[in-house]
């Protein structure tokens, strides 16, 4: 795509003049730049404002997010200024969203400080989202070049080492997050961690707001969370574990409180997306130290996910969270009571827990991404999932998940334990059931149905869930479908 | 008690065809087998005894089946577990493990706790059955 005024001046005495010129004038448009390697490359959805030129707009993006500001300045002239500014290199028109299009910009890789997300942050989403002639900006995803990612320690543990410490091989993991999420006393809240964990969870979990509250002081959650877990593990002979959320108002607080579930025993421990990429960063540094699993909740990402022409995609959130250095992060469910667009969650469930990612359109990755050999999140699917959709779980998500069934564990008829016997037998015989080679997405409903002669619970819980589900549209969808060819 | 380490132990102990099933499903996906028992069950016992090298070129499920009789025979009282073990870049670590033989009677593990300070315990797990020597405890 091309348009007037859109060529840079290359000659110094007009480019310098002062004044305000057109950004794809004062060199942030390059319609035949060639990406380096080592760049990093982002590509957003623009909406501009009525009669603002789409390149003008997409080079408006690469300025304010690298080195330009509204007026042209002298003292570009004392720097390497070429090399620094990022460049737009290609605007397409969204298929199917008049009005909008898809810009791509390059950085070059010294505009970054090494293994920061917070200054690779302050650039990218810094001051652009509000910036006047854009109507909408929405940052699709990105490329982050080896060269950048081998300056992350990424995950502490990662999906391969986690296993190997829970010793638990070749099926997701099973969790459930404690309801009510709030006002349970730290005795009863104990009950039901013992109560999911013997009856057959790997994991329970605190909720995002569970922090220090009057009905519930942190210490004593902890201290009765692994008496819990404690004597689940005696009672069946496998790790067991519950994530202590260690989130609160300081770094101080988080790590002392970190340290008693360290003290305790804890495997793992828990903190929001809330609190911030430098304070997720430290939380990774201070788990890689002390041998510990890092769950992160996203609490709050949907404020800026969810709508399709403003904010943040989710594959970007999971790609600076697995710089970021988190071992697990909710991605989503497809069939749960939260946004979740099969396709969608599938390419943040690649970005996760793939070597590399090939470009996949209909998943709505737009780059290449290698990893090099950065350890790999486990995702968590988490909200309104229950055994009965056991079959559909395992073919959309496959095996590297954390399953979590809370409402679909504490809510069971006969109890949190037959809650939690229920989700894991129909885990095991559908895992059983696909390595046998049978079609589990059409048999599923007839497995988990000959799974529950030998399981009351499991038959108390189709009888109770079997029929709910979550069916409404998703916002946050691919741009492109595939084209049905010719068989 | 009934130990739940394993990918299928909440299911019925699995028949020798269903091994089989899975143990086909490992060869197709070009894992290495390999099988491990012990009398130790503790969930922090990482090392149960080999039963042999990981059959990295036996591709031929009756023949596991052969060594898993084998092992059944030589040791008829311990725990025997299949493993299968995947060398793919990024991966290098197992894909499956189950429980394909149990003792009889699993008197479980005793929790001790310790008072320390702060209201804080000091917990130890005790497999009831390691209270006796090697080879004599199930």
């Amino acid at each position: 795509m091309a348009a007037t005024g859109t060529r840079s001046i290359r000659e110094a005495s007009k480019r310098y003049q002062a004044g305000v010129m057109k950004y794809a004038q004062m060199g942030y448009w390059e319609a035949d730049y060639q990406p380096k390697d080592t760049d990093v490359l982002a590509m957003f959805r623009i909406t501009p404002q009525e009669g603002v030129d789409p390149v003008e707009a997409a080079a408006a993006v690469a300025g304010e997010s690298s080195t330009a500001t509204w007026t042209v300045v002298w003292t570009d002239r004392l720097t390497a200024c070429d090399a620094y500014r990022a460049k737009a290199y290609k605007v397409e028109p969204v298929p199917g969203g008049p009005g909008q299009y898809f810009a791509y910009i390059a950085y070059d890789l010294d505009l970054f400080e090494p293994g920061s997300i917070a200054n690779l942050t302050a650039s990218i989403i810094g001051n652009v989202f509000g910036f006047k002639p854009l109507k909408a900006l929405r940052l699709e995803d990105m490329r982050l070049p080896v060269a950048y990612v081998k300056t992350f320690d990424g995950p502490p543990t990662g999906i391969v080492v986690e296993r190997e410490r829970l010793d638990k091989f070749g099926r997701p993991l099973l969790g459930a997050t404690v309801k009510p999420k709030l006002g349970l006393s730290g005795k009863n809240y104990g009950r039901v961690v013992y109560e999911a964990l013997q009856g057959g969870l790997d994991f329970t979990k605190d909720d995002e707001n569970i922090n220090s509250q009057p009905f519930m002081h942190w210490r004593d959650r902890f201290l009765y969370c692994m008496e819990a877990v404690n004597r689940a593990q005696a009672a069946t002979g496998e790790i067991k574990g519950t994530y202590l959320n260690v989130t609160a108002a300081t770094m101080e607080d988080m790590y002392e409180r970190a340290e008693l579930a360290k003290e305790l025993g804890s495997v793992i421990v828990m903190i929001d997306l809330v609190i911030g990429y430098t304070a997720i960063q430290s939380m990774a540094k201070w788990c890689r130290k002390n041998d510990m699993i890092l769950h992160l909740h996203r609490a709050g990402h949907s404020t800026y996910t969810r709508q399709k022409t403003h904010g943040i995609s989710f594959r970007v959130i999971s790609k600076w969270m697995r710089l970021a250095g988190v071992d697990h992060i909710h991605a989503g469910t497809v069939v749960g009571k939260l946004e979740g667009d099969p396709n969608s969650v599938q390419g943040f469930y690649n970005v996760l827990r793939e070597t590399h990612n090939p470009v996949d359109l209909q998943r709505g990755l737009f780059f290449e991404q290698d990893w090099g050999g950065l350890r790999k999140v486990l995702p968590v699917a988490s909200g309104g999932i229950h055994a009965g959709q056991m079959h559909q779980l395992l073919s959309y998500l496959g095996e590297d998940v954390v399953l979590q069934f809370g409402g679909g564990t504490i809510g069971h008829p006969m109890g949190i334990a037959a809650g939690a016997t229920a989700n894991r037998v129909a885990l095991e015989a559908m895992v059983l059931a696909r390595n046998e080679g049978r079609d589990i997405w059409n048999e599923g409903p007839e497995i988990l149905v000959q799974a529950a002669r030998y399981c009351t619970p499991l038959k108390a819980a189709l009888d109770t869930w079997g029929e709910v589900s979550f069916d409404y549209a998703s916002t946050d969808t691919p741009d492109f479908i595939p084209t049905p060819t010719a068989a | 008690m009934r130990l739940t380490q394993g990918t299928f132990s909440f299911l019925p102990d699995l028949s020798d065809e269903q091994v089989r099933a899975q143990i086909e499903y490992c060869l197709t996906n070009g894992w290495a087998v390999s099988l491990e028992y012990t009398d130790d069950p503790h969930p922090r016992n990482t090392y149960w005894e080999m039963y042999g090298n990981p059959m990295f070129d036996l591709k031929d499920a009756a023949g596991i089946m052969a060594e898993l009789q084998a092992c059944r025979k030589t040791f008829p009282r311990h725990y025997i577990k299949l493993n299968a073990f995947d060398s793919t870049r990024g991966v290098e670590s197992l894909r499956l493990s189950f429980i394909v033989q149990r003792p009889g009677q699993e008197p479980g593990f005793m929790l001790l706790r310790e008072e320390s300070k702060g209201r804080t315990q000091r917990y130890t797990l005790r497999a009831y059955a390691t209270d006796q020597p090697e080879g004599q405890r199930y």
